[in-house]
């Protein structure tokens, strides 16, 4: 069913991109689309079975994968409202869309994959197809972003492939040479720490691409700000998941050897740092687009620093990647929507949102109280649990300067966004305004209620399921 | 036999850090892959053909023929000048790249490590900071594209020292994944030239905060 799952996958994606007719093309993103939804309802019934040799439909796995499933109808529906209202022509649309379908199934076997050398080649094609959706505006501004990302990811995948190197060297010591991670963990005791270390170091480094951690955090942002809407709001949820996944899965193995403080540490620096660069780039920044990538990298920040802490912080950290999924790919579905009222990106331009299309508006507003962590949003609760892990942990001067840089994050992104929504622009002729039709905004409605469900109410199920995968790990 | 050659590759790297024309770092480029083909070739210990394959595929075929040919076209139809235009004089380049090697040799004598090459972890290590410094010293986007090569090429080497093989299966996703980041970057590198006339860095510098 896997392979069934990644064949047809690729056999869309190939006649998305040679088909010119629009009615074909919307078949095939509906076929897509069941096929995304049955693959997850078979991985859930096939609960922590290998496939393939080199897929586990373990914990982690199949939760992110139901997460990528639901983001991803709302995405493909989105998509499909940009490209009608944009007169694209068939060529640019065939590349996004298969872009679009290749994107979200590497993003998808990558979740589930049980190798570490596997998550890197799907991580590498999750770069090459993200590329096509951020150059599909095809001007001089696009291919700047487009360039930086390519030219970076293709660094940093090559700094996680070294890394991957050290970690068979390191493995070599067992007298093992399988790089599963089950075998990984299974020879825990004998890895030589030297060869770990810089393992743990590369790998981590590399995927920080992904995840948007300080160092590799910056060409995320201009790829989030050049993509279209709906593709930047998978680059900025479900891929940024990705990341975790891969640094998540190394840290399980290091968690079991005396690196395990070492690689806290490392992770503490690069999360605390990524906290701080947000903070100061969120106080400046005007692009609409780019705040919400610059609030993003601060809850990536956040959900490290509770994977770093350990105790209750392992089950928040994940429990945080996945409703900051909801929530941030919710408010990204809703820019399109606010860039047809106003034409423009800049937090200048726009203003008065709530009297012009009151749904996008409240949706706007929810998603800044989702994502500040006020309550009742989800995040409230994963947030509140990582700084109990940290103060649990004593971790107490870190955890004064991050609650003090996310008051100033509070602060920036609740000014920006009270200006979109009530504060009136001089000179914007109103009779241009295009009426918004309510209805579009149904699948942010549902997308931001997931996140704030899952957060104060959790069905046992997704609880048992977060228990079990930070099970690997020393409690 | 296999020292020799590894060593070839270090002076390889010293001679491109003086080179004055672009075309200079494509034909070392190709040498590179040449001579990466020779190591991995005398480091086989018992010969089965579909190996020797993907070896052939990645380092003559990929490495020395189709990716030099390719960055020659993209150079020839982008109108890029010869010149390399460093933002440091050769001499500079060749003192830091030669303190690269050094310091690497130092590094690599601190590690007592049987299960590694001494001379293949020397050599890669030195070839990943001179690409990287490359990276970060040249002027023209190609460079960039011949410093990322080069990475590429260290990190070859580093598998060869590692000597740990991964399976065929990954090898193969490992090889078309590297050829076709290359085909995204040079057609990018295409577009660029078209749009901005000139292939400079200064030129991307546009995307900013505010």
């Amino acid at each position: 069913m896997t392979g069934i799952y990644l064949i047809s996958a690729f056999v869309i994606t190939g006649m998305l991109f040679v088909n010119r007719n629009t009615i074909l093309n919307n078949l095939l993103i509906i076929i897509f689309g069941i096929v995304q939804i049955g693959f997850t309802f078979y991985a859930c019934s096939n609960y922590m079975n290998s496939v393939l040799e080199y897929f586990t439909f373990d914990s982690l796995g199949l939760l992110l994968l139901t997460t990528i499933s639901i983001i991803a109808i709302p995405a493909l529906f989105h998509s499909y409202l940009y490209i009608q209202r944009h007169d694209e022509t068939p060529q640019s649309r065939a590349i996004y869309f298969s872009a679009m379908v290749l994107l979200i199934t590497s993003i998808s076997a990558a979740y589930l994959a049980n190798h570490i050398a596997v998550i890197w080649i799907f991580t590498e094609m999750t770069t090459l197809s993200a590329s096509m959706l951020i150059y599909h505006h095809r001007n001089k501004l696009a291919l700047e972003g487009t360039w930086k990302y390519v030219f970076i990811c293709a660094i940093s995948i090559t700094f996680v492939f070294i890394g991957i190197l050290f970690l068979s060297l390191s493995l070599e010591h067992a007298g093992s040479r399988d790089l599963s991670f089950v075998n990984l963990m299974a020879f825990k005791d004998k890895l030589n720490p030297f060869w770990l270390r810089l393992a743990f170091l590369f790998i981590f480094t590399g995927f920080t691409v992904k995840l948007g951690l300080v160092p590799m955090y910056t060409a995320g942002i201009d790829a989030k700000d050049k993509a279209p809407a709906p593709a930047g709001a998978l680059l900025s949820s479900v891929l940024m998941n990705l990341g975790f996944v891969g640094i998540y899965r190394t840290y399980s193995v290091v968690a079991l050897t005396s690196v395990y403080h070492w690689a806290n540490m490392v992770i503490f620096i690069s999360a605390f740092l990524s906290i701080f660069v947000a903070t100061i780039y969120m106080t400046k920044v005007i692009n609409i687009k780019r705040m919400f990538a610059y609030s993003s990298i601060e809850h990536m920040g956040i959900a490290m620093l509770g994977l770093a802490a350990g105790g209750i912080g392992y089950y928040a950290a994940i429990l945080h990647i996945i409703l900051h999924s909801f929530v941030k790919s919710s408010l990204f579905f809703q820019f399109n929507q606010l860039y047809r009222t106003f034409q423009s990106k800049s937090i200048q331009y726009v203003g008065n949102y709530f009297k012009y299309n009151p749904a996008g508006a409240i949706v706007l507003f929810l998603g800044f109280i989702s994502a500040t962590a006020m309550p009742p949003s989800g995040l409230f609760v994963s947030e509140f649990l990582i700084f109990r892990s940290l103060f649990e942990g004593k971790f107490i001067v870190l955890l004064i300067m991050v609650l003090l840089l996310l008051t100033i994050v509070i602060w920036a992104f609740g000014k920006n966004i009270m200006k979109i929504l009530f504060l009136p622009v001089d000179g914007l002729d109103e009779s241009k305004i295009p009426k918004i039709n309510p209805w579009e905004s149904f699948t942010q409605y549902f997308l931001l209620f997931t996140a704030i469900w899952l957060g104060l109410n959790p069905p046992s199920i997704f609880v048992q399921m977060i228990h079990n995968a930070v099970k690997i790990l020393p409690q | 036999m296999t020292n020799v050659l590894l060593i070839l590759f270090i002076i390889s790297l010293l001679y491109v850090s003086i080179a004055n024309r672009i075309i200079t770092y494509v034909r070392v480029l190709a040498l590179q892959g040449s001579i990466l083909f020779g190591v991995t070739f005398l480091q086989l210990k018992d010969i089965q053909t579909w190996n020797l394959v993907l070896i052939l595929l990645e380092t003559v075929v990929f490495k020395s023929i189709a990716v030099p040919y390719f960055l020659s076209y993209l150079i020839k139809r982008n109108k890029i000048s010869r010149e390399t235009e460093p933002y440091v004089p050769h001499f500079i380049s060749l003192l830091i790249t030669t303190f690269i090697v050094v310091v690497t040799v130092l590094l690599a004598n601190s590690i007592h490590d049987t299960h590694l090459d001494k001379l293949f972890f020397i050599v890669s290590l030195s070839t990943l900071f001179t690409g990287l410094y490359f990276i970060a010293s040249r002027k023209k986007i190609i460079t960039h594209v011949l410093g990322y090569l080069m990475i590429e090429n260290g990190v070859f080497v580093l598998s060869l020292a590692v000597g740990n093989e991964m399976p065929n299966l990954v090898n193969l996703g490992i090889m078309l994944d590297v050829f076709a980041s290359v085909l995204i970057l040079g057609i990018f590198l295409n577009k660029i030239g078209d749009v901005f006339k000139t292939a400079d860095v200064d030129q991307l510098s546009n995307l900013k905060d505010y």
